[in-house]
């Protein structure tokens, strides 16, 4: 199949696949992240979560709006706001959502996903009713559209390489709060043995509650981040949750640095199959593979080994 | 607005209802009203028809994924059932319509549709979106014997005496646009590009027949599941093939995702190098997917806003002060408007709001007031229409370039294209 193509061509092409598929890692980290945190962390299933995505994307199209009509000469730098300002607006609708619904529900996980499938279609339907059922469009600064050209056949996006930088900052920074920090021991203690954090003096509500809240807060920066490359209208979560889950749950779910490694085996998979085959058979297989050696480890790539 | 042929010789004088309306009504309204006719002379058939009122469905998703497209049709009808009223009606009938909700979900219309007909006894219903929605309504139209009348662009392959197509079947949305890329860019390969599912899937398999039959090539064919949002290996595939033409029929959330990549990916639509040609993108899609990332490319459809001529001005107008001043309107909105005007011309050419009258008196109504210009329903229950291609500017809106000098003939089930 690569006989009509000359040398150079077929590197660039194998170097363009090869930043694809790390743009595509980047994005499941980035994506699955907030919801790693929850799931792996407390153990509960937010269904949604690309609602959580979504009200960041808003968030980041209001500030847009902003920007343009209060102070155009600011408009370059509106994005970086807009992701504060996402985190910040998710950050508190987590942890209310927490308070409000999700601490009542510790003990019964599988109440938690109708519960949270339940906001979801709340979530949904708010934003039908606030922002109109259409999609909106959030426009970027000039600097952030278009390419690097390296050479004629290989150019880089610019939005690509700046999701990848901030997929790494903030696995970074999740990396720190959890293992090199005193609020991240609280919340390693309270998920090994929460009878005993709580005997040694944790405060196990505010932990939870912090924690769900900083992955919805991820989340939105996430949301944030994907009006760079993808749609924001009232149901464009919908289109995240699938490949979200699959991450977390395929790289363990207690681990973050198995949903690392499985969103990097994933995208990897995917985005070599795509270029091979068709689109849809891509996804077929990466399915079967995923579901393939799920069977064979049923606790995903990476467990966290904890005595019970 | 005037339709023309709509005059009957059935209408009677019935002067003893004018007083329910009141001083409400213009003249129009009160010359109808002289010729109303009796509601059980007009319905035989147990419609909800009263001597001043008739009730119709509107029947699309307002809720749910489907929502970001048919808001747009039930405004357009909403608008159309308006303008009728303040016309004078249908058969000198106020027109009240019944709305409910798919919520995107087919069994759900398939369960309104039923409701709408049975319950409510609706003359028509304007309605449906997606071919999934319209193939699960199909069965209960044809059981209760309703009218329905579909706005979308869609994959023919379906005749039904129930069913009014008011958008394009594929070959009149395809072959023209083929023809034009042909002769205007001098195009000789293709790459066919969809979503993953029955609309693109014909739409491409019409397309490929054609270019076969120009002598033309197709270079790729390929189709991505609904609501992807990766489509940097495809460019990339793109980039490798060097087609002249990318053939999109990519729907939804997707669309945003894959004009925004191909952008990124330094693919610059306006050098048309490669060109692209979509037949799903229409001035709705791009407010998603935003102007600047979709600027350049062709689109071939039969309806664009920008089309200058004095039906579609007003349309606009009417349109913008119903709606508001940001709406965009798209090919399906337009095409969604004509249903209750044809309905209305069909129901008066009749003299009765009976199914199987509006049936018979289908076939042959004009409609000169259409924003596209003129049409005229085939035998076959689809739109003679024209076929055009507009280009996509910065603003959203699209350039209108080209359009067929005659009108396209519908042809549902297209010989040697199958």
């Amino acid at each position: 199949m690569f006989a009509d193509y000359s040398m150079p061509e077929l590197m660039s092409i194998f170097a363009m696949q090869g930043f694809a598929g790390l743009s595509l890692f980047s994005i499941f980290v980035l994506m699955a992240l907030g919801l790693a945190i929850i799931f792996g962390q407390m153990g509960v299933i937010n269904m949604a979560h690309g609602e959580f995505m979504i009200l960041g994307a808003y968030t980041t199209y209001l500030t847009a709006q902003v920007f343009e009509s209060v102070m155009p000469g600011l408009y370059g730098g509106y994005f970086f706001v807009a992701m504060i300002l996402a985190f910040v607006v998710t950050f508190a609708l987590g942890a209310l959502v927490e308070w409000l619904m999700i601490r009542h529900l510790y003990h019964r996980p599988l109440d938690t996903l109708l519960a949270t499938w339940g906001l979801s279609l709340i979530l949904q339907q708010t934003y039908r009713s606030v922002f109109g059922a259409r999609e909106v469009g959030v426009s970027l600064p000039d600097w952030m559209m278009g390419s690097i050209a390296v050479t004629d056949l290989v150019e880089i996006p610019i939005n690509g390489l700046f999701v990848m930088v901030l997929s790494l900052l903030i696995a970074f920074a999740v990396y720190l709060l959890m293992f090199r920090s005193g609020w991240g021991r609280q919340v390693r203690a309270v998920v090994q043995n929460r009878p005993m954090a709580e005997a040694v003096g944790i405060d196990s509500g505010r932990v939870d509650r912090v924690t769900f809240a900083l992955g919805c807060g991820i989340a939105g920066v996430a949301g944030s981040a994907f009006t760079m490359i993808g749609s924001t209208g009232p149901t464009s979560g919908q289109l995240y949750i699938v490949d979200t889950f699959l991450v977390v749950v395929f790289g363990g779910a207690q681990s973050l640095l198995g949903t690392i490694a499985s969103a990097f085996t994933i995208s990897q998979a995917q985005s070599t199959m795509e270029f091979f085959l068709s689109g849809s058979m891509a996804k077929v297989l990466t399915l079967l593979f995923v579901v393939g050696i799920l069977m064979l480890r049923p606790q995903g790539l990476f467990a966290l080994k904890v005595r019970r | 607005m005037k339709l023309s042929k709509t005059q009957t010789s059935t209408r009677r004088s019935s002067w003893t209802r004018r007083h329910l309306l009141g001083g409400l009504m213009a003249l129009p309204a009160l010359f109808a009203l002289s010729s109303n006719a009796l509601a059980s002379e007009v319905n035989t058939t147990g419609l909800a028809v009263t001597d001043d009122t008739v009730k119709v469905g509107i029947l699309h998703s307002i809720t749910g994924t489907m929502a970001i497209s048919e808001t747009g049709s039930v405004q357009a009808e909403k608008l159309a059932i308006e303008q009728i009223n303040a016309s004078g009606g249908v058969l000198g009938r106020q027109i009240e319509y019944i709305q409910e909700d798919g919520a995107s979900d087919w069994p759900t219309f398939a369960e309104k549709s039923r409701k709408l007909l049975v319950n409510d006894k609706v003359a028509a219903v304007f309605g449906c979106w997606t071919s999934a929605s319209r193939k699960a309504v199909l069965p209960v139209f044809e059981q209760y014997n309703g009218m329905l009348y579909y706005p979308t662009f869609y994959e023919g392959l379906e005749q039904s005496p129930n069913v009014i197509y008011t958008g394009q079947e594929a070959t009149q949305q395809i072959l023209a646009s083929i023809d034009w890329l042909k002769e205007e860019k001098g195009a000789k390969t293709f790459y066919l590009l969809g979503s993953d599912y029955i609309w693109p899937r014909t739409s491409n398999k019409i397309a490929r027949k054609h270019i076969d039959k120009l002598g033309l090539k197709v270079v790729g064919e390929e189709y991505y599941p609904l609501g992807h949002t990766q489509f940097n290996s495809v460019i990339n595939k793109i980039k490798l093939k060097k087609p002249d033409v990318i053939f999109a029929s990519v729907v939804g959330g997707s669309n945003v995702a894959f004009y925004k990549q191909m952008k990124a990916a330094g693919v610059d639509l306006t050098k048309e190098k490669p060109l692209l040609m979509t037949i799903s993108v229409t001035e709705d899609e791009i407010l998603g997917i935003g102007g600047e990332n979709v600027e350049g490319a062709y689109a071939s459809m039969k309806y664009f806003q920008s089309l200058t001529n004095s039906n579609n001005e007003a349309f606009v107008k009417a349109f913008k002060e119903r709606w508001g001043d940001d709406i965009v309107i798209g090919d399906v909105t337009q095409a969604a408007y004509l249903g209750p005007w044809l309905w209305k011309a069909a129901v008066e050419k009749a003299g009765s709001f009976d199914i199987e009258k509006v049936q018979a008196a289908s076939p042959g109504i004009e409609l000169t007031t259409a924003p596209e210009g003129y049409v005229r329903i085939h035998e076959n229950h689809h739109l003679w229409s024209k076929a055009r291609i507009g280009q996509a500017q910065t603003d959203g809106q699209y350039k209108v370039i080209y359009e067929t000098e005659e009108l396209m003939e519908p042809d549902p089930f297209p010989e040697g294209y199958q």
